[in-house]
């Protein structure tokens, strides 16, 4: 059992999509390059930050959420195609399956963030070496639950309800997280949205401003959320047998 | 492999049952197939041919019963690669050249075949460098057989490997098979051809409504298959003396409706109405297999007659030693 063979064919087929990479790396991109000139005069600072690096992250966030779920509609269509049965009567293991899905979404997510990095760069965006590092570091752990997640909806969903089941919950976890701009930071809403692992996700890019990145129960969420998606993800790999 | 040695065979089914929902796709399943032969699971759509091959490499979890793979359980024997499999109409794997579709099955297993000798010997090194989703259904079916070959597995198991190929396709196919076959491994294959179970397989095994209605070599089960049926409407003539008739096989007798299965239809007939102008309503049925599933089975159903001539169990079937 050769484990690199299978990565790497994973990560081929991932990269041969090119319509699908170009729309998932570009579309944060564009975003943030429309949206951040124009605000940068009017807004300097937003939250303590300025805008540029304020956008930044949340296009970051939102970038490699949606990213992240680039795995689940190949799942989807390899076993409506029948190739996920055919898997099954080999020896490869499910921990060579899974882990192989787990490294292939952190490698769409990963030119995702560079980009916006790039970007962020150009219009002015500067943080020491390390605040970068710890940035990146959260946004790939924030990542985690969602990436198995992904692996989950792919073994549960239908192929062609992909868009829809995709696009709702990397924009539903986006919005709530503040992605696109904090709309509920006070009271009870506040509480009940910390619970999110996509408030964490969106909540690296604020180590920038020297808040020591993740609060305690930040590392718990995404803990628990991701213990719970393993939970879940699974049975729903082991009973994906049937006949599509 | 010595005499002495009490090899396992290479599969064996136990008691095998598995409905869905309301439907009883098999109804315990007995089988055992000896390492080396090649076994036909023969039967029209719906027997439970494909209920059965889920089962027996673990796609599917039997309501009761116990799957063997060379005496260790499905899954185990799979993971030790073990196993090739074709299953019933997958289709390949998109952004995979049809080389690598066969690379990465093979990179799966512990000891492979080299990757170029299963695609010249298969054929598939002709279109090796096309994307797999863009063949004939033909050469895509030579493609998930090259998959199923190149882990060099001791069972290869083959559901309806070539349904949705033209002839030409088929006979490629099975002059690979024989090759293979050739290479002392177990195989099983589903079909519901009588002609490529006929031509192919040491040993056929008739299912049908879920159940094994025969099991036999080949030559018997053809005839047994091919076998027609006359029906007439005769009150008061004893089903024994209909027997003797030339070119009858059986009788069975449903009220005024006698039954007589036939050897030689024409010549059963013929004699027939020299013998018994009282014979009326008269009916050859018969010819398909799929007509004589339905005779068998359907007699084992209604109880109506007895069952173990129905059923054809002959010693040969068994273990091969």
């Amino acid at each position: 059992m050769n484990v690199g063979t299978h990565l790497k064919f994973e990560v081929l087929r991932t990269f041969r999509n090119r319509g699908f990479l170009i729309v998932t790396l570009a579309l944060p991109l564009v975003l943030y390059c429309a949206v951040t000139p124009g605000n940068k005069s009017k807004h300097a600072m937003v939250e303590n930050m300025p805008f540029e690096l304020y956008f930044m992250t949340g296009m970051a966030a939102y970038g490699a959420l949606f990213a992240v779920f680039s795995p689940t509609t190949r799942i989807a269509l390899d076993r409506q195609r029948g190739w996920g049965r055919q898997t099954r009567v080999t020896p490869l293991r499910a921990g060579t399956y899974l882990s192989a899905k787990v490294a292939t979404a952190f490698l769409v997510a990963l030119p995702c963030l560079a980009l916006l990095y790039i970007a962020g760069t150009a219009f002015g965006v500067r943080m020491s070496a390390s605040q970068w590092l710890e940035m990146t570091g959260l946004l790939l752990l924030g990542l985690i639950p969602f990436i198995i997640m992904g692996i989950t909806v792919g073994h549960l969903a239908k192929a062609e309800s992909m868009p829809a089941v995709i696009g709702g919950l990397v924009v539903v976890f986006a919005l709530f997280g503040g992605a696109f701009g904090e709309f509920f930071n006070s009271g009870a809403t506040l509480k009940v949205i910390k619970l999110l692992p996509s408030y964490w996700l969106c909540q690296s890019g604020k180590v920038a401003k020297g808040s020591g990145g993740w609060a305690a129960e930040g590392w718990i969420v995404v803990a628990v959320w991701t213990a719970v998606m393993i939970a879940v993800a699974i049975p729903a790999y082991r009973r994906d047998t049937r006949r599509a | 492999m010595s005499i002495h040695d009490e090899a396992p065979p290479g599969v064996r089914l136990v008691g095998l049952t598995k409905s869905y929902g309301p439907v009883k796709a098999v109804r315990g399943i007995d089988l055992t197939i000896g390492a080396g032969q090649t076994v036909a699971l023969l039967g029209p759509n719906g027997a439970g041919k494909s209920t059965t091959i889920d089962a027996m490499l673990g796609l599917s979890r039997p309501d009761a019963g116990t799957v063997e793979i060379f005496g260790r359980g499905a899954a185990d024997a799979i993971r030790a690669g073990l196993v090739g499999a074709m299953l019933q109409s997958g289709q390949q794997p998109e952004y995979l050249r049809v080389r690598e579709v066969v690379e990465l099955t093979a990179s799966y297993y512990p000891n492979p075949r080299p990757v170029q000798e299963v695609l010249e010997l298969t054929g598939v090194a002709e279109f090796a460098d096309r994307w797999a989703t863009r063949l004939s259904g033909g050469q895509s079916q030579l493609v998930r057989f090259a998959a199923a070959l190149v882990g060099d597995p001791d069972l290869l198991v083959l559901d309806e490997p070539t349904a949705a190929v033209d002839v030409a396709g088929r006979n490629d196919f099975w002059r690979v098979m024989r090759e293979v076959a050739q290479q002392g491994k177990t195989i099983v294959f589903a079909t519901h051809y009588l002609e490529e179970a006929d031509a192919f397989a040491d040993r056929i095994v008739l299912l049908a409504r879920g159940r094994i209605v025969a099991d036999g070599p080949a030559t018997e089960i053809k005839a047994l298959a091919g076998t027609r049926t006359i029906r007439a409407t005769l009150p008061g003539v004893e089903t024994e003396r209909l027997a003797t008739l030339e070119g009858v096989a059986s009788v069975q007798r449903h009220g005024d409706t006698v039954i007589l299965s036939c050897t030689d239809a024409d010549t059963a007939l013929r004699a027939l109405l020299s013998g018994y102008a009282a014979a009326r309503d008269l009916e050859v049925r018969g010819g398909s297999l799929e007509e004589a599933f339905l005779e068998l089975t359907d007699d084992s159903e209604d109880g109506v007659s007895a069952t173990p001539e129905a059923v054809i169990q002959t010693e040969t079937a068994g273990v091969n030693s």
